[in-house]
Protein backbone atom coordinates (compact mmCIF):
# COMPACT_ATOMS: atom_id res chain seq x y z
CA UNK A 1 0.00 0.00 0.00
CA UNK A 2 2.82 2.39 0.83
CA UNK A 3 4.08 1.85 -2.67
CA UNK A 4 1.63 4.36 -4.10
CA UNK A 5 0.50 6.27 -1.00
CA UNK A 6 3.60 8.46 -1.06
CA UNK A 7 3.03 9.58 -4.63
CA UNK A 8 -0.67 10.29 -4.13
CA UNK A 9 0.04 12.27 -0.96
CA UNK A 10 2.69 14.36 -2.73
CA UNK A 11 0.36 14.98 -5.66
CA UNK A 12 -2.45 16.25 -3.42
CA UNK A 13 -0.20 18.38 -1.23
CA UNK A 14 1.01 20.20 -4.35
CA UNK A 15 -2.57 20.89 -5.38
CA UNK A 16 -3.31 24.63 -5.46
CA UNK A 17 -6.70 24.08 -3.84
CA UNK A 18 -5.13 22.40 -0.81
CA UNK A 19 -2.62 25.21 -0.47
CA UNK A 20 -5.46 27.77 -0.63
CA UNK A 21 -7.37 25.75 2.00
CA UNK A 22 -4.37 25.85 4.34
CA UNK A 23 -4.13 29.62 3.92
CA UNK A 24 -7.88 30.01 4.49
CA UNK A 25 -7.68 28.02 7.73
CA UNK A 26 -4.72 30.10 8.87
CA UNK A 27 -6.63 33.32 8.20
CA UNK A 28 -9.67 31.98 10.08
CA UNK A 29 -7.46 30.82 12.95
CA UNK A 30 -5.44 34.00 13.38
CA UNK A 31 -8.42 36.31 12.96
CA UNK A 32 -10.60 34.37 15.43
CA UNK A 33 -8.03 34.89 18.13
CA UNK A 34 -6.89 38.41 17.32
CA UNK A 35 -10.38 39.87 16.76
CA UNK A 36 -11.94 38.44 19.91
CA UNK A 37 -10.80 39.89 23.21
CA UNK A 38 -10.36 36.61 25.08
CA UNK A 39 -8.96 33.28 23.95
CA UNK A 40 -12.13 31.53 25.22
CA UNK A 41 -14.25 33.57 22.84
CA UNK A 42 -11.69 33.09 20.13
CA UNK A 43 -11.78 29.31 20.37
CA UNK A 44 -15.60 29.38 20.28
CA UNK A 45 -15.56 31.43 17.08
CA UNK A 46 -12.94 29.13 15.61
CA UNK A 47 -14.96 26.05 16.60
CA UNK A 48 -18.03 27.29 14.76
CA UNK A 49 -16.08 28.29 11.66
CA UNK A 50 -14.17 25.01 11.57
CA UNK A 51 -17.27 22.89 12.02
CA UNK A 52 -18.81 24.70 9.07
CA UNK A 53 -15.90 24.86 6.61
CA UNK A 54 -13.76 21.79 7.27
CA UNK A 55 -16.50 19.23 6.49
CA UNK A 56 -17.51 21.05 3.30
CA UNK A 57 -13.99 21.39 1.94
CA UNK A 58 -12.98 17.85 2.90
CA UNK A 59 -16.00 16.12 1.37
CA UNK A 60 -16.03 18.22 -1.82
CA UNK A 61 -12.32 18.11 -2.51
CA UNK A 62 -12.07 14.38 -1.84
CA UNK A 63 -15.04 13.59 -4.08
CA UNK A 64 -13.74 15.74 -6.95
CA UNK A 65 -10.27 14.23 -6.64
CA UNK A 66 -11.63 10.67 -6.80
CA UNK A 67 -13.79 11.46 -9.83
CA UNK A 68 -10.84 13.07 -11.60
CA UNK A 69 -8.71 10.04 -10.84
CA UNK A 70 -11.02 7.60 -12.64
CA UNK A 71 -8.56 6.92 -15.48
CA UNK A 72 -5.64 6.84 -13.07
CA UNK A 73 -7.43 4.19 -11.00
CA UNK A 74 -7.96 2.16 -14.17
CA UNK A 75 -4.29 2.43 -15.00
CA UNK A 76 -3.33 1.27 -11.51
CA UNK A 77 -5.68 -1.70 -11.78
CA UNK A 78 -3.90 -2.81 -14.95
CA UNK A 79 -0.78 -3.27 -12.79
CA UNK A 80 -0.26 -6.00 -10.19
CA UNK A 81 -1.67 -4.14 -7.21
CA UNK A 82 -4.75 -5.07 -5.21
CA UNK A 83 -7.89 -2.98 -5.48
CA UNK A 84 -7.94 -2.72 -1.72
CA UNK A 85 -4.48 -1.14 -1.72
CA UNK A 86 -5.47 1.36 -4.41
CA UNK A 87 -8.58 2.44 -2.53
CA UNK A 88 -6.91 2.67 0.86
CA UNK A 89 -3.98 4.59 -0.62
CA UNK A 90 -6.38 7.09 -2.16
CA UNK A 91 -8.11 7.40 1.20
CA UNK A 92 -4.80 7.73 3.02
CA UNK A 93 -3.51 10.31 0.56
CA UNK A 94 -6.65 12.42 0.73
CA UNK A 95 -7.15 12.17 4.48
CA UNK A 96 -3.44 12.66 5.15
CA UNK A 97 -3.07 15.76 3.03
CA UNK A 98 -6.26 17.39 4.33
CA UNK A 99 -5.14 16.68 7.89
CA UNK A 100 -1.72 18.19 7.19
CA UNK A 101 -3.41 21.27 5.73
CA UNK A 102 -5.63 21.53 8.82
CA UNK A 103 -2.74 21.19 11.27
CA UNK A 104 -0.61 23.73 9.41
CA UNK A 105 -3.47 26.19 8.99
CA UNK A 106 -5.47 26.05 12.21
CA UNK A 107 -3.02 24.27 14.49
CA UNK A 108 -0.40 26.98 14.78
CA UNK A 109 -2.70 29.81 16.00
CA UNK A 110 -4.44 27.32 18.31
CA UNK A 111 -1.23 26.29 20.01
CA UNK A 112 -0.04 29.88 20.31
CA UNK A 113 -3.21 31.53 21.61
CA UNK A 114 -5.17 28.88 23.43
CA UNK A 115 -4.92 26.71 26.49
CA UNK A 116 -3.00 23.53 25.66
CA UNK A 117 -5.73 21.02 26.64
CA UNK A 118 -8.36 22.89 24.69
CA UNK A 119 -6.23 23.26 21.61
CA UNK A 120 -5.30 19.58 21.60
CA UNK A 121 -8.98 18.60 21.82
CA UNK A 122 -9.83 21.12 19.12
CA UNK A 123 -7.09 19.74 16.84
CA UNK A 124 -8.21 16.17 17.49
CA UNK A 125 -11.79 17.09 16.62
CA UNK A 126 -10.71 18.91 13.46
CA UNK A 127 -8.59 15.96 12.36
CA UNK A 128 -11.35 13.43 13.01
CA UNK A 129 -13.97 15.58 11.25
CA UNK A 130 -11.65 15.89 8.24
CA UNK A 131 -11.11 12.15 8.02
CA UNK A 132 -14.84 11.41 8.53
CA UNK A 133 -15.84 13.62 5.64
CA UNK A 134 -13.13 12.21 3.37
CA UNK A 135 -14.52 8.73 4.16
CA UNK A 136 -18.06 9.93 3.40
CA UNK A 137 -16.80 11.37 0.10
CA UNK A 138 -15.32 7.97 -0.83
CA UNK A 139 -18.72 6.42 -0.16
CA UNK A 140 -20.52 9.03 -2.29
CA UNK A 141 -18.18 8.53 -5.25
CA UNK A 142 -18.71 4.79 -5.15
CA UNK A 143 -22.50 5.11 -4.98
CA UNK A 144 -22.76 7.27 -8.09
CA UNK A 145 -20.57 6.78 -11.13
CA UNK A 146 -21.85 10.07 -12.48
CA UNK A 147 -19.78 12.98 -11.21
CA UNK A 148 -22.63 15.51 -11.02
CA UNK A 149 -24.83 13.16 -8.99
CA UNK A 150 -22.00 12.17 -6.67
CA UNK A 151 -20.98 15.73 -5.94
CA UNK A 152 -24.64 16.63 -5.45
CA UNK A 153 -24.85 13.89 -2.85
CA UNK A 154 -21.79 15.21 -1.00
CA UNK A 155 -23.35 18.68 -0.85
CA UNK A 156 -26.65 17.24 0.42
CA UNK A 157 -24.75 15.32 3.10
CA UNK A 158 -22.95 18.46 4.15
CA UNK A 159 -26.18 20.49 4.32
CA UNK A 160 -27.76 17.71 6.34
CA UNK A 161 -24.95 17.41 8.88
CA UNK A 162 -24.00 21.09 9.12
CA UNK A 163 -27.41 22.76 8.98
CA UNK A 164 -30.46 20.49 8.78
CA UNK A 165 -29.59 18.17 11.63
CA UNK A 166 -29.57 21.03 14.15
CA UNK A 167 -32.93 22.12 12.85
CA UNK A 168 -34.35 18.64 13.26
CA UNK A 169 -33.00 18.45 16.81
CA UNK A 170 -34.52 21.82 17.70
CA UNK A 171 -37.84 20.80 16.15
CA UNK A 172 -37.90 17.60 18.20
CA UNK A 173 -37.00 19.51 21.35
CA UNK A 174 -39.91 21.91 20.91
CA UNK A 175 -42.38 19.25 19.89
CA UNK A 176 -41.57 17.02 22.81
CA UNK A 177 -40.71 19.68 25.35
CA UNK A 178 -43.35 18.33 27.75
CA UNK A 179 -41.53 15.03 28.01
CA UNK A 180 -38.15 14.19 29.53
CA UNK A 181 -36.28 14.10 26.23
CA UNK A 182 -32.81 15.04 27.43
CA UNK A 183 -31.52 11.48 27.40
CA UNK A 184 -32.84 10.56 23.95
CA UNK A 185 -31.25 13.82 22.81
CA UNK A 186 -27.84 12.58 23.90
CA UNK A 187 -28.40 9.45 21.84
CA UNK A 188 -29.57 11.46 18.84
CA UNK A 189 -26.41 13.54 18.73
CA UNK A 190 -24.51 10.38 17.90
CA UNK A 191 -26.21 10.54 14.50
CA UNK A 192 -24.24 13.60 13.51
CA UNK A 193 -20.46 13.73 13.85
CA UNK A 194 -20.52 17.52 13.69
CA UNK A 195 -22.89 17.88 16.63
CA UNK A 196 -21.06 15.26 18.59
CA UNK A 197 -17.80 17.17 18.13
CA UNK A 198 -19.42 20.49 18.96
CA UNK A 199 -20.77 19.17 22.26
CA UNK A 200 -17.46 17.54 23.13
CA UNK A 201 -15.68 20.84 22.62
CA UNK A 202 -18.31 23.08 24.25
CA UNK A 203 -18.23 21.05 27.45
CA UNK A 204 -14.53 21.84 27.79
CA UNK A 205 -15.27 25.57 27.61
CA UNK A 206 -16.84 27.77 30.28
CA UNK A 207 -19.73 28.59 28.00
CA UNK A 208 -21.11 25.11 28.71
CA UNK A 209 -22.90 26.69 31.65
CA UNK A 210 -25.15 28.51 29.18
CA UNK A 211 -26.60 25.20 28.01
CA UNK A 212 -28.81 24.97 31.13
CA UNK A 213 -30.43 21.72 32.17
CA UNK A 214 -29.71 19.99 28.85
CA UNK A 215 -26.13 21.04 29.29
CA UNK A 216 -26.08 19.37 32.69
CA UNK A 217 -27.36 16.13 31.17
CA UNK A 218 -24.81 16.37 28.38
CA UNK A 219 -22.12 17.06 30.92
CA UNK A 220 -23.15 14.04 32.92
CA UNK A 221 -22.70 11.85 29.87
CA UNK A 222 -19.88 13.46 27.88
CA UNK A 223 -18.06 15.20 30.70
CA UNK A 224 -16.39 12.11 32.15
CA UNK A 225 -13.72 9.91 30.67
CA UNK A 226 -16.14 7.12 29.82
CA UNK A 227 -18.37 9.50 27.89
CA UNK A 228 -15.35 10.92 26.07
CA UNK A 229 -14.16 7.47 25.08
CA UNK A 230 -17.62 6.47 23.88
CA UNK A 231 -18.00 9.61 21.81
CA UNK A 232 -14.57 9.20 20.23
CA UNK A 233 -15.48 5.60 19.42
CA UNK A 234 -18.65 6.88 17.78
CA UNK A 235 -16.61 9.35 15.74
CA UNK A 236 -14.23 6.58 14.72
CA UNK A 237 -17.27 4.58 13.64
CA UNK A 238 -18.16 7.44 11.33
CA UNK A 239 -14.78 6.90 9.65
CA UNK A 240 -14.60 3.13 9.61
CA UNK A 241 -18.14 2.28 8.52
CA UNK A 242 -18.33 4.45 5.36
CA UNK A 243 -14.78 3.42 4.47
CA UNK A 244 -15.46 -0.31 4.78
CA UNK A 245 -18.72 -0.07 2.82
CA UNK A 246 -16.99 1.90 0.06
CA UNK A 247 -14.08 -0.55 -0.01
CA UNK A 248 -16.41 -3.55 -0.34
CA UNK A 249 -18.24 -1.82 -3.18
CA UNK A 250 -15.01 -0.77 -4.89
CA UNK A 251 -13.76 -4.38 -4.87
CA UNK A 252 -16.77 -5.39 -6.97
CA UNK A 253 -17.07 -2.28 -9.07
CA UNK A 254 -16.96 -2.16 -12.88
CA UNK A 255 -14.74 0.71 -13.93
CA UNK B 1 -1.90 -17.82 -23.78
CA UNK B 2 -5.19 -16.03 -23.20
CA UNK B 3 -8.24 -18.28 -23.09
CA UNK B 4 -11.59 -16.59 -23.13
CA UNK B 5 -14.56 -18.87 -22.56
CA UNK B 6 -18.15 -17.83 -23.05
CA UNK B 7 -17.80 -14.35 -21.60
CA UNK B 8 -21.02 -12.38 -21.19
CA UNK B 9 -21.53 -9.00 -19.64
CA UNK B 10 -24.40 -6.60 -19.41
CA UNK B 11 -24.64 -3.17 -17.85
CA UNK B 12 -28.17 -2.96 -16.55
CA UNK B 13 -30.45 -3.83 -19.45
CA UNK B 14 -27.77 -3.24 -22.04
CA UNK B 15 -26.07 -6.47 -22.96
CA UNK B 16 -22.56 -5.59 -24.13
CA UNK B 17 -20.91 -8.98 -24.58
CA UNK B 18 -22.85 -12.09 -25.50
CA UNK B 19 -20.81 -15.24 -25.25
CA UNK B 20 -17.30 -14.44 -26.44
CA UNK B 21 -14.96 -17.40 -27.05
CA UNK B 22 -11.40 -16.65 -28.05
CA UNK B 23 -8.04 -18.31 -27.92
CA UNK B 24 -5.04 -16.02 -28.31
CA UNK B 25 -1.46 -17.24 -28.51
CA UNK B 26 2.05 -15.89 -28.25
CA UNK B 27 3.60 -14.44 -31.38
CA UNK B 28 0.27 -13.18 -32.59
CA UNK B 29 -0.47 -9.56 -33.18
CA UNK B 30 -4.20 -9.24 -33.06
CA UNK B 31 -6.34 -6.35 -34.20
CA UNK B 32 -9.58 -6.09 -32.30
CA UNK B 33 -11.90 -4.07 -34.46
CA UNK B 34 -15.57 -3.32 -34.78
CA UNK B 35 -18.06 -0.47 -34.72
CA UNK B 36 -18.43 1.82 -31.70
CA UNK B 37 -20.15 0.14 -28.80
CA UNK B 38 -19.46 -3.39 -30.01
CA UNK B 39 -17.80 -4.33 -26.71
CA UNK B 40 -14.09 -4.11 -27.56
CA UNK B 41 -13.19 -1.94 -24.59
CA UNK B 42 -15.36 -3.99 -22.25
CA UNK B 43 -13.61 -7.18 -23.37
CA UNK B 44 -10.21 -5.63 -22.70
CA UNK B 45 -11.39 -4.35 -19.34
CA UNK B 46 -12.55 -7.85 -18.42
CA UNK B 47 -9.12 -9.27 -19.27
CA UNK B 48 -7.57 -6.65 -16.99
CA UNK B 49 -10.30 -7.32 -14.36
CA UNK B 50 -11.41 -3.71 -14.36
CA UNK B 51 -14.84 -5.07 -15.18
CA UNK B 52 -16.20 -8.32 -13.75
CA UNK B 53 -17.82 -10.64 -16.25
CA UNK B 54 -21.34 -11.87 -15.51
CA UNK B 55 -20.65 -15.27 -17.01
CA UNK B 56 -17.71 -17.22 -18.37
CA UNK B 57 -14.05 -17.23 -17.51
CA UNK B 58 -10.73 -15.87 -18.69
CA UNK B 59 -7.48 -17.67 -18.03
CA UNK B 60 -3.96 -16.58 -18.82
CA UNK B 61 -1.36 -19.33 -19.12
CA UNK B 62 -3.91 -21.67 -17.60
CA UNK B 63 -4.43 -19.50 -14.53
CA UNK B 64 -7.89 -18.06 -13.96
CA UNK B 65 -7.71 -14.28 -13.68
CA UNK B 66 -10.14 -14.27 -10.78
CA UNK B 67 -7.55 -16.20 -8.74
CA UNK B 68 -5.30 -13.25 -7.98
CA UNK B 69 -3.50 -10.23 -9.32
CA UNK B 70 -0.13 -11.83 -10.09
CA UNK B 71 -1.07 -12.38 -13.74
CA UNK B 72 -1.03 -8.63 -14.34
CA UNK B 73 2.75 -8.75 -14.18
CA UNK B 74 2.54 -10.39 -17.59
CA UNK B 75 0.47 -7.59 -19.11
CA UNK B 76 1.42 -4.16 -20.35
CA UNK B 77 -1.61 -1.97 -20.94
CA UNK B 78 -1.81 1.29 -22.80
CA UNK B 79 -5.15 3.04 -22.29
CA UNK B 80 -6.92 5.03 -24.95
CA UNK B 81 -7.09 8.16 -22.82
CA UNK B 82 -4.41 8.35 -20.18
CA UNK B 83 -5.18 10.84 -17.45
CA UNK B 84 -2.78 11.05 -14.58
CA UNK B 85 -2.79 13.04 -11.35
CA UNK B 86 -2.07 16.63 -12.33
CA UNK B 87 0.83 17.34 -10.02
CA UNK B 88 2.78 14.12 -10.45
CA UNK B 89 5.82 14.39 -12.65
CA UNK B 90 6.63 11.91 -15.40
CA UNK B 91 9.56 10.72 -13.28
CA UNK B 92 7.30 10.06 -10.29
CA UNK B 93 4.78 8.12 -12.39
CA UNK B 94 7.52 5.89 -13.78
CA UNK B 95 9.04 5.44 -10.33
CA UNK B 96 5.65 4.59 -8.85
CA UNK B 97 4.85 1.95 -11.46
CA UNK B 98 8.33 0.49 -10.97
CA UNK B 99 7.68 0.17 -7.26
CA UNK B 100 4.29 -1.47 -7.90
CA UNK B 101 5.91 -3.93 -10.30
CA UNK B 102 8.68 -4.28 -7.79
CA UNK B 103 11.34 -4.64 -10.42
CA UNK B 104 14.21 -2.56 -11.66
CA UNK B 105 16.03 -5.17 -13.70
CA UNK B 106 15.42 -6.27 -17.24
CA UNK B 107 13.76 -2.99 -18.14
CA UNK B 108 13.06 -2.22 -21.77
CA UNK B 109 14.07 1.41 -22.17
CA UNK B 110 14.02 1.64 -25.97
CA UNK B 111 10.76 3.61 -26.20
CA UNK B 112 11.80 5.69 -23.20
CA UNK B 113 14.89 6.69 -25.12
CA UNK B 114 13.33 7.18 -28.54
CA UNK B 115 10.59 9.38 -27.08
CA UNK B 116 13.24 11.44 -25.25
CA UNK B 117 11.64 10.95 -21.84
CA UNK B 118 14.88 11.79 -20.05
CA UNK B 119 14.41 15.47 -20.78
CA UNK B 120 10.82 15.45 -19.59
CA UNK B 121 11.15 13.67 -16.24
CA UNK B 122 10.42 16.79 -14.17
CA UNK B 123 7.37 17.86 -16.16
CA UNK B 124 4.05 17.73 -14.34
CA UNK B 125 1.41 15.55 -15.95
CA UNK B 126 -1.09 18.42 -15.84
CA UNK B 127 1.03 20.50 -18.19
CA UNK B 128 1.56 17.82 -20.85
CA UNK B 129 -0.17 17.73 -24.23
CA UNK B 130 -2.38 14.79 -25.12
CA UNK B 131 0.31 13.30 -27.34
CA UNK B 132 3.01 13.45 -24.68
CA UNK B 133 0.63 11.83 -22.18
CA UNK B 134 0.12 9.03 -24.72
CA UNK B 135 3.89 8.63 -24.97
CA UNK B 136 4.09 8.22 -21.19
CA UNK B 137 1.39 5.53 -21.37
CA UNK B 138 3.28 3.76 -24.16
CA UNK B 139 6.57 3.88 -22.27
CA UNK B 140 4.90 2.39 -19.17
CA UNK B 141 3.24 -0.38 -21.17
CA UNK B 142 6.47 -1.56 -22.81
CA UNK B 143 8.92 -0.83 -20.01
CA UNK B 144 8.60 -4.05 -18.05
CA UNK B 145 8.98 -6.45 -20.94
CA UNK B 146 5.57 -8.06 -20.43
CA UNK B 147 4.76 -11.10 -22.60
CA UNK B 148 1.30 -9.67 -23.33
CA UNK B 149 0.64 -6.16 -24.59
CA UNK B 150 -2.81 -4.65 -24.74
CA UNK B 151 -2.93 -1.39 -26.65
CA UNK B 152 -6.14 0.60 -26.88
CA UNK B 153 -5.96 2.98 -29.87
CA UNK B 154 -2.20 3.27 -29.42
CA UNK B 155 -1.41 5.80 -32.14
CA UNK B 156 -4.41 8.09 -31.65
CA UNK B 157 -3.11 11.52 -30.70
CA UNK B 158 0.53 10.80 -31.50
CA UNK B 159 2.40 12.84 -34.07
CA UNK B 160 3.39 10.91 -37.24
CA UNK B 161 7.00 10.42 -36.20
CA UNK B 162 6.14 9.09 -32.76
CA UNK B 163 3.37 6.94 -34.22
CA UNK B 164 5.95 5.42 -36.57
CA UNK B 165 8.36 4.77 -33.67
CA UNK B 166 5.57 3.05 -31.75
CA UNK B 167 4.54 0.95 -34.76
CA UNK B 168 8.10 -0.22 -35.29
CA UNK B 169 8.30 -1.11 -31.62
CA UNK B 170 5.06 -3.09 -31.85
CA UNK B 171 6.38 -5.03 -34.86
CA UNK B 172 9.69 -5.70 -33.08
CA UNK B 173 7.88 -7.04 -30.02
CA UNK B 174 5.64 -9.23 -32.18
CA UNK B 175 8.74 -10.72 -33.76
CA UNK B 176 10.06 -11.33 -30.24
CA UNK B 177 7.14 -13.71 -29.74
CA UNK B 178 4.89 -11.56 -27.62
CA UNK B 179 1.13 -11.54 -27.76
CA UNK B 180 -0.11 -8.12 -28.81
CA UNK B 181 -3.74 -7.01 -28.85
CA UNK B 182 -4.52 -3.73 -30.56
CA UNK B 183 -7.83 -1.98 -30.90
CA UNK B 184 -7.99 0.63 -33.59
CA UNK B 185 -10.35 2.40 -35.90
CA UNK B 186 -7.59 3.29 -38.32
CA UNK B 187 -7.61 0.13 -40.41
CA UNK B 188 -5.02 1.47 -42.83
CA UNK B 189 -2.30 1.63 -40.19
CA UNK B 190 -2.84 -1.99 -39.15
CA UNK B 191 -1.29 -3.31 -42.37
CA UNK B 192 2.17 -4.84 -41.82
CA UNK B 193 1.56 -4.79 -38.10
CA UNK B 194 -1.13 -7.34 -37.35
CA UNK B 195 -1.28 -11.05 -38.08
CA UNK B 196 -4.87 -11.74 -37.07
CA UNK B 197 -8.13 -9.88 -37.12
CA UNK B 198 -10.97 -10.23 -34.66
CA UNK B 199 -14.05 -8.42 -35.82
CA UNK B 200 -16.67 -7.82 -33.16
CA UNK B 201 -20.24 -6.81 -33.73
CA UNK B 202 -23.03 -6.35 -31.22
CA UNK B 203 -21.18 -8.11 -28.46
CA UNK B 204 -20.20 -11.16 -30.49
CA UNK B 205 -17.16 -12.22 -32.45
CA UNK B 206 -18.25 -11.81 -36.08
CA UNK B 207 -15.08 -13.44 -37.37
CA UNK B 208 -11.57 -14.32 -36.22
CA UNK B 209 -9.12 -14.95 -39.03
CA UNK B 210 -5.50 -14.54 -39.94
CA UNK B 211 -4.75 -11.58 -42.16
CA UNK B 212 -3.31 -13.75 -44.95
CA UNK B 213 -6.41 -15.90 -45.13
CA UNK B 214 -8.61 -12.87 -45.05
CA UNK B 215 -6.76 -11.28 -47.94
CA UNK B 216 -6.77 -14.38 -50.11
CA UNK B 217 -10.41 -15.22 -49.43
CA UNK B 218 -11.53 -11.73 -50.35
CA UNK B 219 -8.95 -11.20 -53.09
CA UNK B 220 -7.74 -7.91 -51.70
CA UNK B 221 -4.33 -6.55 -50.79
CA UNK B 222 -5.01 -4.62 -47.62
CA UNK B 223 -7.01 -5.01 -44.46
CA UNK B 224 -9.44 -2.13 -44.84
CA UNK B 225 -10.57 -3.31 -48.26
CA UNK B 226 -10.94 -6.88 -47.03
CA UNK B 227 -13.07 -5.82 -44.08
CA UNK B 228 -15.26 -3.61 -46.23
CA UNK B 229 -15.74 -6.46 -48.70
CA UNK B 230 -16.83 -8.81 -45.94
CA UNK B 231 -19.19 -6.26 -44.42
CA UNK B 232 -20.78 -5.59 -47.79
CA UNK B 233 -21.26 -9.28 -48.54
CA UNK B 234 -22.85 -9.71 -45.12
CA UNK B 235 -25.34 -6.93 -45.64
CA UNK B 236 -26.19 -8.37 -49.06
CA UNK B 237 -27.04 -11.75 -47.60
Amino acid sequence: MNRILKYILLDILKNKFVIAYTIMLAVIGWSSFTLEDSSAKGILTLLNLILLTVPLVSILFAAIYIYNSAEFIELLISHPIKRKDIWLSLFGGLAGSMVIAFILGAGIPLIIYSDLNQSILMLAIGIIITVIFVALAMLCTIIYKDKAKGIGLTIILWIYFALLFDGILLFLMFQFSDYPIEKPMVALTALSPIDLSRILMLLQLDSAALLGYTGAIFNEFFGNTKGMIISFMLLLGWIVIPLIISLKKFNQKDL
Amino acid sequence: MIDIKDISKSFGKLSVLRGIDLNLNRGQCIALIGPNGCGKTTLIKIILSMVMADKGEVSINGQLITKGIAYKKMIGYMPQIGRYPQNMTIGQIIEMVQSIRNTSENLDLSLYQSFGMDALLDKKMGTLSGGTTQKVSAVLAFMFNPPILILDEPTAGLDPISAEILKEKIIAERNNGKLIIITSHLLSELDNMVSEIIFMQEGKVAFHQSVDKLKTSTGTTNISEAILRILKSKTNE
